[in-house]
């Protein structure tokens, strides 16, 4: 090995080093601890355990996670979509002065703004009920799943636009043009030509953002109730009730998972885009 | 007239919602921290004050200890992670490295797992090693997670210095160690002051490790809110929240300044 390479290795080892004991030494351990029992024996149980207490809040997380990254695509291919291909020049402005302000807000701070947005006697019934679209005794909390799909969506579709309006931006506006003088409406425009040619940056967000909302413990803490829940929530709640080990990291590789297959599809994705 | 109209009140109506779902969140925030006192069935608080904001900024005070803990948390985690960034992101972006790719991988997968499977872990060997429940331990959690930005933005930042420049300096006699600290460093610093920043405020604003890894002695601003908003105590609540928000919108407004395009285009690869 030259010496420039060691002394490169060098100059990243204490980085490597800090990842290594802080990430990698602790996910090796709690992959090891979910598939050991309390007699030191290697199998299953603790997952069979995990899986009868909270078979549940699993599939309530992947229902939540999923359809908050469906909602926040959706948000953000509105968002960025508009402000592409928008003709009203105000409106453009407007849009891009006012979308990004979430992107930074965190989620600790979007939970508590939502926790009292989204109450029944919240700023957003309060208004409804004032501008007369709903009967003041028809006024719900959505401090449930809803509630916290809302406030997934609200933070992280502004990231997603971000990426995506910047992905637009650098398309060849030729082929927008040529469709529009062809007489093509702007949303099939938008679905047909603009959408196809930004879905690998779209892909890459939406994983990122899917990634980030099971990720997090706040939102579902503060926004919702404690039945069902996420299992970032369940996960705190067998450490801190039980001090259960076992179980709560069995529940960790289940996130392990879920992860995994998102990496798969991205993996997957950057594969072919290399072959083209 | 009559065709146009209706469209541009339209437009003008979906946009106010937009602002309402965007701004009203926080709004309610703002309203909560100037309520005195506020209960149901009434639209606005009951009696508006600054009570709330006089017991949080109280010197003497649980939030301002905690935002102390925060702010002195959020400066250890940037040197810490600046110290190991620094030379890391140099010899990524400026020297021949085996496993490039694997090795700028590495410092992603903190932040593409999730965190409470990881933190949990890092708790209990903490408790082992005597580092749960302080300063150092927190810091170490918090570098450890913004390490993402700090690497790939210093070498980023490396990477968009004109070589010439360097071997310039070399040419006319200085040696690489003073070429790295007057000629390289300084025309990065802009992107390290930039990596610099995400950090803290990644730090500023981590909830998720300090929950686990802080207990029970450290309390930052992020725990405070939580402890504050479960309690019921909305005001104190609401005024730590306006507090964390301050530096993440201001950083918003001007990040511009010191990522520039030339550092962007160069971040990850």
């Amino acid at each position: 090995m030259s010496s420039q390479r060691l002394f490169g290795l060098l100059l990243v080892t204490p980085a490597l080093a800090l990842v290594t004991a802080l990430f990698l030494v602790p996910l090796g351990y709690s992959v090891l601890s979910a598939f050991t029992h309390a007699d030191g024996s290697i199998g299953l149980a603790n997952f069979a355990k995990a899986f009868e207490l909270y078979s549940g809040d699993i599939a309530y997380t992947i229902f939540i996670v999923v359809t908050s990254t469906a909602l926040t695509g959706l948000v953000a291919i509105a968002i960025a979509g508009y402000l592409t291909m928008g003709e009203t020049s105000w409106l453009v402005t407007g849009l891009a002065w006012l979308y990004r302000w979430p992107l930074f807000i965190p989620f600790i701070v979007a939970a508590q703004c939502m926790r009292t947005f989204l109450a029944k006697n919240g700023l957003a019934n309060n208004t409804l009920v004032a501008s007369g679209l709903i009967d003041a005794a028809d006024t719900v909390s959505l401090l449930d799943w809803r509630g916290v799909i809302i406030t997934f969506v609200w933070k992280q579709a502004p990231f997603v636009a971000l990426l995506l309006a910047g992905a637009m931006a650098s398309i060849d506006r030729a082929t927008i043009e040529a469709a529009r003088n062809l007489g093509a409406r702007r949303l099939r425009c938008l679905i047909e030509i603009v959408l196809p040619q930004v879905a690998p940056t779209l892909m890459v967000a939406l994983i990122l953002s899917f990634v980030t909302t099971l990720s997090v413990l706040s939102v579902p803490l503060m926004v919702a109730g404690s039945q069902p829940t996420m299992l970032t929530v369940d996960m705190a709640f067998r450490i801190n009730a039980y001090g259960d080990y076992p179980v709560a990291n069995a529940l960790g590789v289940v996130s392990y998972l879920m992860t995994a297959v998102v990496a798969w599809f991205y993996l997957r994705t950057a594969l072919r885009e290399r072959e083209t | 007239m009559t065709r146009v109209l209706p469209g541009t009140v339209l437009r003008a109506l979906l946009l106010a919602a937009l602002a309402f779902a965007i701004v009203g969140p926080l709004a309610n925030l703002v309203l909560w921290s100037f309520a005195e006192r506020w209960y149901f069935p009434f639209k606005l608080p009951v009696t508006w004050g600054l009570r709330y904001w006089e017991v949080v900024f109280r010197p003497t005070g649980v939030a301002m200890a905690s935002l102390a803990t925060s702010i002195s948390i959020a400066l250890l985690t940037v040197a810490v992670a600046l110290a190991v960034s620094v030379p890391a992101g140099y010899a990524l972006a400026r020297l021949r490295l085996p496993f490039r790719a694997v090795i700028m991988i590495v410092f992603l997968l903190p932040q593409a797992f999730p965190g409470v499977a990881i933190y949990i872990n890092v708790a209990r060997i903490f408790y082992g090693l005597g580092l749960a429940g302080t300063i150092a331990g927190v810091v170490i959690v918090h570098a450890a997670h913004a390490l993402v930005y700090s690497v790939w933005i210093t070498s980023a930042a490396f990477a968009a210095v004109d070589r010439d420049l360097e071997l310039a300096a070399r040419n006319i006699g200085a040696s690489p160690a003073r070429t790295f600290f007057t000629v390289t460093l300084p025309l990065a610093a802009p992107g390290i002051i930039a990596s610099a920043i995400f950090v803290f405020l990644e730090s500023l604003d981590e909830f998720t490790g300090t929950f686990f890894v802080g207990v029970p002695n450290v309390s930052t601003l992020p725990l405070l809110l939580y402890s504050a908003s479960m309690g019921g105590n909305y005001q104190i609540a609401s005024i730590t929240a306006l507090i964390l928000l301050l530096p993440s919108i201001l950083f918003m407004l001007f990040v511009e300044r010191f990522l520039k395009a030339d550092v962007l285009s160069k971040i990850g690869r």
